[in-house]
């Protein structure tokens, strides 16, 4: 049994090695503050989910996701999805689909504003609430401003109402080669926005909360069927152990 | 149970004696089941045999259920896995025990190697159970390929248009092959309709059969054990081999906890890391799969990572492609590249010792390696490494022989 505990031992070892090390994709950004989502938190995903439906379905789909999902995970009644989130659905059963034509974005924008509904397993939460705060003015940007996340990205501002505008500092310093290391120092706010810092993190929170929530509805259910499952093993486990232990009695 | 009344012209031993007239049925059970005699003192590294078999029963009945909703098509079928994550009933469950089954059908079966290498499973007369084991794993190293294509996003479509594109190195023959084997110029929907028809048809069929053919040839030479000698030297009067039990009901119940045990780990990722950080379900492939534009990083799945560190290793690009070929074949030689007297490692000298441990750190950091992007030290380490992993098997002729090896036991150490 003792080799049996050190091989187990290993292979979890191992799998919190494959966990803890792993990091969601895309490169270092400059800006990468811990988001803080909280799935668990129905309010906050309420709240993310107005947010999603006033400000970003214009231009974004999120064609796998339901109303219907939304309502039963989020504990809305079918008039709340009506009244507060379904402005161009008819029935519940509809996903979200942007208000803006795909093709006519294309045209606008470059690119067609990419599907939401898995951005936050493909990017991570963390990249999204960054991206959110990280737009800053710059004149030479077809759209006004750049993001520290995402460079060149084609996305306007559209929270700018809320943010309000600011700058990105950056230095410069020349390395030993001769290339030249351009390094984010933070930002400036040049006009504010209705919401304070605060708010408008506590904002881009609940909105990062509600996208991360769409990109798999059932998390937090498996998280807690998982539980059981394994309660039901570990019974199942002492059964086979006392039965193995019983039949190998007479082996000698 | 003997029978009290027998009616004259009633078939007489009942229905097991109606079916065995015509049937084997309880000589094969007999033979493979409940009279199978392996030795007594198998440790737990002997539990991955029967793991493998129960992936592999995980793998084929989810994957039936899978079928049942997915759709292979370029435009479809992307949005067919997210309607089974979303829609499906109990979809989600059923699609994280097949994409973690897949990965620990790796877990499984190379673990199941390396207790054949621990304890010289391969060595005569085995030979034949291991060349059919190393097929199994060729098999499934192609059924795990087809299949990664299947849910069509990102790093479906680059991954597989990195591997297929390595055929191209192939001289004369490459670029008609690359082509073959897509069935279009470019990976596309016919690309993957007809993945889709081999990872559902033809590989899991071959693999079906070989597992069959693995296990009459074990059961007809028998299993080794953790001190590589034969049981069978040993019988008792009743030709039982004395340290040999039966495979029911002892090996069985044995077996249950372990496969308990497994499915404990098993579940742990299925309900609490179905991505396992982005090793087993990679980040990349959450989006759908996107001709114009590339990932930033394109790496293989963990499990051909070693192999394809290797392809990396090697500046040239037809050697490279020879290379991993030769290294995914290689182990097949083991039977004959080993040219110890004795099998198992309890009683092997301190070359082959050093040389597998050596081996078991050169696959990890090889498998690390293929994660990394091939540039600066990585580039440097993985050639060493290569030719460590190389070195490892065409050395063995000469280290195997050399070694000093302790006599072996007449019979099984057990300790009850």
């Amino acid at each position: 049994m003792d080799k049996f505990k050190k091989f187990a031992g290993l292979v979890v070892l191992g799998a919190c090695f494959a966990t803890s090390s792993a990091s969601a994709a895309g490169g270092a950004s400059p800006l990468a503050d811990p988001s803080k989502i909280d799935l668990d938190n129905i309010a906050s995903l309420q709240r993310g989910a107005r947010n999603y439906m006033n400000y970003c379905s214009g231009c974004h789909s999120a064609e796998y996701v339901r109303f219907s999902t939304i309502g039963k995970m989020l504990e809305l009644s079918e008039e709340q999805l009506v009244d507060n989130l379904m402005f161009n659905a008819e029935k519940t059963f509809e996903t979200i689909n942007a208000a803006m034509p795909s093709e006519a974005a294309a045209r606008w924008f470059g690119q067609p504003p990419p599907d939401l509904s898995l951005m936050a397993r493909a990017k991570g939460a963390d990249h999204i609430y960054n991206f959110l705060r990280g737009f800053y003015v710059d004149p030479d940007s077809p759209t006004g401003v750049d993001n520290v996340v995402l460079a060149g990205t084609s996305m306007p501002h559209v929270l700018w109402e809320l943010q309000g505008f600011q700058e990105a500092k950056f230095e410069s310093h020349e390395n030993e080669d001769g290339s030249v290391t351009t390094e984010f120092k933070g930002f400036e706010t040049l006009s504010a926005g209705t919401m304070d810092a605060e708010a408008y993190d506590d904002f881009v929170r609940d909105t990062t909360n509600f996208l991360a929530f769409i990109a798999e509805p059932i998390r937090q259910d498996r998280r807690k069927l998982g539980v059981w499952v394994l309660i039901f093993l570990l019974f199942f486990l002492v059964l086979a152990t006392q039965l193995k232990k019983e039949i190998w009695k007479d082996v000698k | 149970m003997a029978r009290i009344e027998s009616e004259v012209g009633k078939p007489q031993g009942g229905l097991m004696k109606w079916i065995d007239d015509r049937f084997p049925f309880t000589k094969t059970m007999e033979h493979h089941v409940t009279k199978y005699y392996a030795s007594k003192n198998f440790n737990w590294w002997y539990i991955f045999g029967v793991l493998a078999f129960v992936v592999l029963a995980i793998q084929l009945i989810t994957g039936i259920f899978l079928t049942m909703n997915y759709k292979p098509s370029a435009t479809d079928a992307f949005a067919s896995v997210e309607y089974i994550m979303r829609d499906v009933e109990w979809g989600w469950l059923i699609r994280y025990m097949h994409s973690t089954g897949a990965s620990f059908f790796f877990v499984v079966v190379y673990l199941h190697m390396f207790r054949a290498m621990l304890y010289g499973s391969y060595k005569k007369p085995r030979e034949l159970i291991w060349i059919i084991g190393m097929l199994i794993f060729l098999v499934l190293m192609a059924e795990a390929f087809a299949g990664y294509l299947l849910p069509w996003g990102q790093m479906s479509y680059w991954g597989a248009q990195v591997i297929i594109s390595l055929f191209g190195a192939i001289p004369v023959i490459g670029d008609g092959l690359v082509e073959f084997i897509k069935g279009d110029y470019s990976i596309s929907d016919i690309t993957l309709n007809r993945f889709f028809a081999l990872h559902v048809i033809v590989l899991p069929l071959a693999l079906i059969g070989l597992v069959f053919v693995h296990i009459v040839a074990l059961h007809e030479v028998g299993s080794n054990n953790p001190d590589g000698i034969e049981i069978k030297e040993n019988k008792g009067p009743d030709g039982v081999p004395l340290d040999g039990i039966a495979f029911h009901p002892y090996h069985t119940s044995k077996d249950l906890v372990g496969i308990i045990v497994f499915l404990m780990i098993f579940s742990a990722v299925v309900f609490f890391a179905p991505e396992m950080g982005g090793y087993f379900l990679e980040h990349a492939n959450f989006e759908k799969a996107n001709v114009t534009a590339t990932p930033e990083h394109i790496a293989p799945v963990w499990y051909f990572t070693p192999y394809y560190a290797i392809l990396r290793a090697v500046p040239d690009k037809f050697w490279g492609f020879v290379l991993f070929a030769i290294s995914v074949i290689l182990p097949l030689f083991l039977p004959w590249l080993d040219r110890s007297r004795v099998r198992s490692i309890r009683y092997r000298g301190w070359m082959y010792k050093s040389a597998l441990t050596m081996f078991v750190i050169t696959f990890f950091m090889l498998l690390w390696l293929g994660l990394q992007p091939a540039e600066g030290l990585y580039v440097v380490l993985a050639r060493i490494f290569s030719v460590l992993y190389f070195a490892f098997f065409l050395l063995m002729p000469y280290y195997t022989s050399r070694d000093k090896t302790k006599p072996l036991p007449d019979r099984v150490v057990y300790h009850g």
